[in-house]
C-alpha cells in the first residue's frame, strides 16, 4: 500500500503530506483504514450445503488461490467468520440451520450467495423442498449466479465484496449502532417454513402477475 | 443384519455416576461431506449408538424428472452426484436406450468410456484428497487431488462446455464430438497420470500415521456387505469380486483388459477401501490407454427420433459408477414423460451400514468411517 491510497479522500496538499511523511506522520481517515484492513482479511466459513460448494472448495485450492485476496482462512466455526458463502442448494429443511449459523456470526459479517439455487432456487425451483432464495430470510450482499459458477467467478464476488466493504462507513456499521444482527429463525413445520419470509429483509414483488410460490403441480392432479 | 451395540454398562463408582452424552454432528460439521447429520451417543470416546439422519438435500429430483420430457432430465442427473456427471449421464442415457432401439456408434461407446473412466479418476483422487483432510491432513493432499482435478476438468471442459455439469450424454450417443487435438490432450495426461500416481502412494500409502488410523477401523464383513446390497469399492474392499463392468459388460467394456482389485480377507477396513481405490486409478489409466488408442472414427449420435416417445415399458440401466452401481429405473406410459422414475443411488444404500461399522469405536474414527464409504449427499437425499 502506497501513502497516496492511505491518504484517499484526505484534503491534503502534496508538499503538506510530503513534509509530514519525513515527519513519521501519516494522515488518513479510520473509515478507510478500517475497510482496508475488513477487505484485506475477509473469512470465510467452511460451509458447504450442494454442488456450488465443491467450486468453492476448487476456488480455495492452488489453481485459483483465493488466498490472494486474503480469504483462504476458512472457519469451520460461524464464530471467527466473517463471510457466509451459501453454496448450494437451501432446502427447507436445511434453511432454519442457514439462519441459525448466520446469527452465530459475530459483526461485521457478509454473506454471498453462490449459484442459482441460492439465489432463487435455481434449476430445482419447481421443487416442494426448495427455498426460492436464501434472501428471504438473510440480507445478502453479493449475487453470484451460475449453475455452478466458476471459481474465477467465487474470486470477482469477493472483489465485489471487497468493493461494498470499502465504501463502508464506520457510522453506520451495523456492528456499532446495532449490535450483532440477529434474524428469526423459521420453523420447519414437515411441509413449509413458518413464516415463509422474513420481512425485514424481503417482502414478495409488487408485479400482480407474479407468483413467485406457485406451488410445483404433480402429474396427477393434472390429469384428473 | 444389524449389530448390536457393545455390552454396555454404566461406570458406576462410589459416588460416581457416569452418563452417555448425546451429541448431534452436522448438519454443518467439516467432515461430513456435506449437509448430513449423525446423531451420536457417546459414553466417553466410545460411540455406543449412532443415528444417521438426512433430507437436508432433498431436492425431489425423482418428482421433478416426472413432469417433464425424457431428455431434460439429463441435465438433472449432472446433479445427483456432483462429482461424477459423466457417469451419471450415462447411467441414465442407459436406461433410457433400453426403451427404444438404438445402435449407439462405436465412436460414441469409446468417448463414453474415456470419459467414464476419467470421471472415475477424479473421483477416487478428490476422495483420497478429502479423506486424508478427515484424517487430520488438512489442505496439501486435498491440494495435490484438486490439482490432478483441474487437469481432467479442463478436458470436460473443452468436450462438453462445463467444468463439472456437463450434461454431455444423449440418447443414442453422445452430444457432440471432441473437438480437434483433444484425443492428443487425454493421451498426454493419461501418460502423466501415472507418475502422479506414483508420488500419491509413496506419499500416502506407506504413511504411519495413515496406517494406524485406518488399519482395523470401521470394519465390514463381507456377509454384512453383500447382505446390505453394498456395491462399488467398498464391497471389493470386503473382499467380493464383483464389477458391472465385468458382470454386465455394458458399453464396449468387454474389450479391455483390465483387473478388478479386491481384497482376499473376510473384512474390509478404511485402509482397504482407500487402497482399493488408489489401485482402481491405475486399472482405469489402463483402460484409458487402451481406448485412446482403438478409438475411430464416425458418427456420434445414432439414429433417434426428435421426439422421444418409447411405448409403455420398464426399463432399469445399471452401471459400474465410482461410488458403485448407479441404476436407474423407467416405466414409460406412452408419453413423452417417465410415469415412474427412479433412482438407485450407491451413495445412499453404502452409507446404510455406517452404524454397523461404527458402533464401538472412537468417535473420531466416525469421521473417517464416514470419509471411506465416499458419500454425496445430492445422490444420498436427491
Ligand atoms: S446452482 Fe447448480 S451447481 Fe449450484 S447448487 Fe444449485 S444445482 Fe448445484
Amino acid at each position: 500500500m502506497t501513502t497516496e491510497n492511505l491518504n484517499a479522500g484526505m484534503d491534503l496538499d502534496d508538499t503538506t503530506r510530503s513534509e509530514l511523511e519525513r515527519a513519521g506522520v501519516i494522515v488518513s481517515k479510520v473509515d478507510f483504514l478500517y475497510n482496508w484492513a475488513r477487505g484485506g482479511s475477509v473469512w470465510p466459513l467452511t460451509f458447504g450445503l450442494a454442488c456450488c460448494a465443491i467450486e468453492m472448495i476448487a476456488s480455495a485450492t492452488s489453481r485459483f488461490d483465493i488466498s490472494r485476496f486474503g480469504s483462504e482462512v476458512f472457519r469451520p466455526t460461524p464464530r471467527q467468520a466473517d463471510l457466509m458463502i451459501v453454496s448450494g442448494t437451501v432446502t427447507k429443511k436445511m434453511a432454519p440451520q442457514v439462519v441459525r449459523i448466520y446469527n452465530q456470526m459475530p459483526e461485521p459479517k457478509w454473506v454471498i450467495a453462490m449459484g442459482a439455487c441460492a439465489i432463487s432456487g435455481g434449476p430445482f425451483k419447481q421443487g416442494y423442498n426448495v427455498l426460492k432464495g436464501i434472501d428471504r430470510y438473510i440480507p445478502v450482499d453479493v449475487y453470484l449466479p451460475g449453475c455452478p459458477p466458476r471459481p474465477e467467478a467465487v474470486l470477482q464476488s469477493l472483489n465485489y465484496l471487497q468493493e461494498k466493504i470499502r465504501g463502508m462507513k464506520i457510522e453506520d456499521d451495523p456492528a456499532f449502532t446495532k449490535g450483532r444482527r440477529q434474524y428469526p429463525v423459521p420453523r420447519f413445520t414437515g411441509t413449509d417454513l413458518e413464516p415463509p419470509f422474513n420481512p425485514e429483509v424481503w417482502s414478495p414483488p409488487e408485479n400482480p402477475n407474479a407468483q413467485p410460490d406457485e406451488p410445483c403441480e404433480s402429474k396427477e392432479e393434472a390429469s384428473v | 443384519m444389524t449389530t448390536a451395540a457393545p455390552n454396555y454398562e454404566l461406570l458406576q463408582q462410589e459416588g460416581l455416576e457416569t452418563s452417555l452424552l448425546e451429541i448431534s454432528m452436522g448438519p454443518h460439521h467439516p467432515s461430513t461431506h456435506g449437509v448430513f447429520r449423525m446423531d451420536v451417543k457417546l459414553d466417553g470416546e466410545t460411540v455406543v449408538e449412532l443415528r444417521p439422519v438426512f433430507g437436508y438435500l432433498h431436492r425431489n429430483h425423482e418428482k421433478l424428472a416426472e413432469n417433464m420430457t425424457y431428455l431434460s432430465s439429463m441435465p438433472f442427473t449432472d446433479r445427483l452426484d456432483y462429482f461424477n456427471s459423466m457417469t451419471n449421464n450415462w447411467a441414465y442415457a442407459l436406461a433410457a436406450e433400453k426403451l427404444i432401439e438404438v445402435e449407439v456408434p462405436e465412436r460414441a461407446e469409446y468417448l463414453r468410456v474415456i470419459m467414464a473412466e476419467l470421471t472415475r479418476l477424479v473421483n477416487h483422487v478428490t476422495l483420497v484428497g478429502f479423506f486424508v483432510n478427515d484424517l487430520g491432513a488438512l489442505g496439501t493432499p486435498l491440494m495435490y487431488a484438486f490439482r490432478e482435478r483441474e487437469k481432467i476438468l479442463d478436458l470436460f471442459e473443452q468436450a462438453s462446455g462445463a467444468r463439472m455439469m456437463c450434461n454431455y450424454f444423449r440418447f443414442g450417443g453422445l452430444r457432440n464430438d471432441v473437438p480437434e487435438g483433444w484425443l492428443d490432450r487425454t493421451r498426454e495426461l493419461v501418460d502423466r497420470f501415472p507418475a502422479f500416481l506414483d508420488e500419491y502412494e509413496q506419499l500416502l500409502c506407506e504413511n504411519e500415521i495413515i496406517l494406524s488410523r485406518t488399519q482395523g477401523v470401521g470394519n465390514l464383513s463381507r456377509e454384512l456387505a453383500v447382505n446390505a446390497g453394498i456395491t462399488g469399492p467398498m464391497l471389493r474392499a470386503s473382499g467380493v469380486n464383483y464389477d458391472l463392468r465385468k458382470v454386465d459388460a455394458y458399453g464396449i467394456y468387454d474389450r479391455f483388459k483390465f483387473r478388478v482389485p479386491y481384497t482376499d480377507g473376510d473384512t474390509g477396513d478404511c485402509y482397504d477401501r482407500f487402497m482399493i481405490r488408489m489401485l482402481e486409478m491405475r486399472e482405469s489409466v489402463a483402460i484409458l490407454k487402451q481406448a485412446l488408442a482403438d478409438i475411430p472414427e464416425g458418427d456420434i449420435i445414432g439414429k433417434v427420433s426428435k421426439v422421444f416417445k418409447p411405448k409403455p415399458a420398464e426399463a432399469y440401466g445399471r452401471i459400474e459408477g465410482p461410488k458403485g452401481e448407479l441404476g436407474f429405473y423407467l416405466i414409460a406410459d406412452g408419453t413423452t414423460k417417465p410415469y415412474r422414475y427412479r433412482v438407485r443411488p450407491p451413495s445412499l444404500i453404502n452409507l446404510t451400514v455406517l452404524r454397523d461399522m461404527c458402533l464401538g469405536g472412537k468417535i473420531a474414527d466416525a469421521c473417517i468411517i464416514l470419509g471411506s464409504i465416499d458419500i454425496v449427499l445430492g445422490e444420498v437425499d436427491r
